[in-house]
């Protein structure tokens, strides 16, 4: 490895710790949600624990569609995920005249679950959105993205020993130990830091790298999109009410020309209107690629109006890479694997910040600016989780069929976070530490009991439903861990005081 | 505190990496725009093929660049790296002109 002399190794090295530090906490909290989108659907699941009944995915879209043919007939949009194996109501998307609203659909009355909430959406949004109004939120995600891609490159190439990293950790060393805890999380799953921050920014390139649009395409926005989807059938409204014919033969219709795969996505624009489009997409949960077949019927006679399926090398890369990054292909044991790869990126970019801090304490005092690092540390990587758990926890306590449940529940996430933020700006770091891993391991051991929380355990093991418990069991162990790091933290610095006390006699 | 942390607090410390940042910054986007355009007209399977490899190469060009702004002799040097491989990539993009629909 001495090819790389060693200047460049220190430029790296200083590169990857002011990259790191620029964007850091941001990056926590897109690492943090985007782990916690790999489980979108069972997160959604825990979250609507009395909604349990299942129904076939064609049944269920019938359901959903006739329901809303009745409540929100002049929508200009519906857009619906059929229940599979990881979930069992309809997630729709339609709008009633104003904005879109997004709800759960019951997969056999077709109505909305009386329990109203994100769930697992909250976190995928955040994710790429960050809680901002498009397109800021999304500008700010992929500035953060190609910043960790930077951070990944030169925290590789100032790298001494990669392979021996995997081997090292030296506990309760300070300084040491952080540096070999973070190198350890970067190294092991290298490729999949490199492979998801990549895979990342693909899925915005339209927002973050139009420029190749732009050469080819100049400002007809339009053409790019369709030849990049050219099955999609866009056609104006008509202007004359129409109902939509049943939509099971459809949706049949298009399996059958899917070679038997099942269908995921229902498309319907404008279904009261004589021009309304039912467009069905296959699934992409037994493929790699990312939805590549489409089937559009119109909407009144339930006529093919056109097909696709991708089949061009390119846009078949595309979709491979996108994806990737989405991981719905993923089942079983490489799920938990996109899981843990997601857990030790977000946990090498905490150990990083921390480090950051650590070093530069062991040196000398901390400068104004650095103890500022220090506390919004301690404010952002255990008060994101905090904002998370107390998401959970109000799902669980306001009660079912309030006015703007959704939305309230998000509401609480963001405040409870923002005042661990608050509050860890306000009290020094070595009280900040313990007390906020402190409220975030009580929030978490709420979050399975609070608001009926065993009577909902017993159910779902009772139908032998293990969403519920192993999500309840993840709680938990977060708790542990939690307490685990007061336990570490307070006994340091008992040790310290001990140490002192002891010089100070001699 | 030795020379070295008084020459850190220097202007022309500072002008130094302000420079870098920005070349490594804004400079590194502006190399992988033109990247993504001379690829993308560059491409021969069509035009959509085009920007999809356009597109994909113009990520790697991010750190490369900005790499490069922080290993160069100087910020001068940085620059001067970066002009040149805008200059090329759009010199690139801009001969081989708009496909024909």
């Amino acid at each position: 490895m001495s090819a790389i002399r060693e200047g460049t190794r220190q430029v790296m090295a200083w590169l990857h710790g002011w990259t790191g530090l620029a964007l850091g906490w941001v990056l926590f909290v897109m690492c943090l949600a985007g782990t916690m989108s790999v489980f979108k659907p069972e997160i959604s699941r825990w979250m609507r624990p009395e909604a349990t009944a299942s129904a076939g995915r064609v049944e269920a879209i019938a359901a959903a569609t006739s329901w809303l043919a009745a409540n929100a007939p002049k929508s200009t949009g519906w857009y619906l995920t059929a229940p599979d194996d990881r979930a069992n109501n309809v997630e729709a998307t339609y709008d009633t005249g104003g904005d879109y609203v997004a709800r759960a659909l019951d997969p056999v009355s077709g109505a909305p679950v009386a329990r109203e909430t994100l769930g697992g959406e909250f976190f995928y949004r955040l994710h790429f959105e960050l809680e901002l109004p498009f397109p800021w939120g999304r500008w700010l995600a992929s500035i953060a993205a190609l910043t960790m891609l930077v951070a990944l490159v030169t925290g590789i190439i100032a790298h001494r020993r990669i392979f021996r990293d995997f081997f090292t950790f030296r506990p309760r060393k300070g300084q040491r130990s952080w540096l070999d805890g973070h190198n350890a999380l970067g190294v092991l799953a290298m490729p999949f830091h490199l492979m998801i921050t990549f895979s990342g920014l693909v899925t915005l390139a339209s927002l973050n790298m139009p420029w190749g649009i732009v050469a080819n395409y100049g400002d007809d926005l339009a053409a790019a999109f369709h030849d990049l989807a050219p099955g999609a059938v866009d056609r104006p409204v008509a202007g004359r009410p129409a109902t939509l014919a049943p939509i099971a033969p459809m949706l049949r219709e298009a399996e059958r020309r899917f070679g038997g795969a099942p269908f995921s996505r229902v498309a319907i624009a404008n279904p009261g209107d004589a021009a309304s489009v039912v467009t069905v997409y296959r699934s992409d949960a037994a493929q790699i690629g990312a939805t590549t077949a489409e089937v559009s019927f119109d909407g009144p006679s339930g006529r093919v109006i056109g097909a696709w399926a991708e089949m061009r090398p390119a846009v078949g890369t595309y979709a491979v890479i996108y994806g990737l990054h989405m991981g719905r292909f993923a089942n079983g044991l490489l799920r938990w694997l996109y899981f843990l790869g997601g857990a030790m990126l977000t946990l090498a970019v905490a150990s990083g910040m921390i480090l950051w801090v650590v070093k530069r304490r062991e040196r000398a005092p901390l400068s104004l600016g650095n103890r500022i690092v220090e506390r919004l540390n301690v404010g952002i990587l255990v008060g994101a989780p905090i904002g998370f758990a107390a998401y959970l926890c109000a799902n669980r306590l306001l009660p079912p069929g309030l006015a703007d449940r959704a939305q309230l529940e998000v509401t609480v996430a963001l405040d409870t976070a923002g005042l661990a933020l608050l509050v860890a700006l306000a009290v020094p770091p070595r009280l900040g530490w313990p007390l906020l891993l402190g409220v975030l391991a009580l929030l978490c051991l709420a979050a399975p009991i609070v608001g009926n929380g065993l009577s909902y355990l017993a159910q779902a093991l009772a139908r032998g439903d293990f969403v519920l418990p192993v999500t309840d069991a993840l709680l938990v162990a977060v708790a542990v861990a939690a307490s685990v790091g007061v336990r570490t933290v307070t006994r340091r610095r008992s040790d310290t005081r001990r140490t002192m006390r002891g010089r100070a006699m001699a | 505190m030795g020379a070295r942390a008084a020459e850190r607090r220097g202007w022309r410390y500072r002008g130094n990496v302000a420079a870098r940042v920005l070349a490594g910054s804004l400079g590194a986007y502006g190399v992988a725009s033109c990247l993504a355009m001379a690829v993308a007209r560059l491409g021969a399977g069509g035009r959509i093929d085009g920007v999809i490899a356009g597109t994909l190469c113009a990520y790697l060009a991010v750190p490369a660049v900005a790499i490069w702004a922080f290993l160069a002799r100087g910020p001068w040097r940085a620059w001067g790296g970066v002009v040149v491989l805008v200059a090329a990539f759009g010199a690139m993009a801009w001969m081989i002109g708009p496909p024909a629909r």
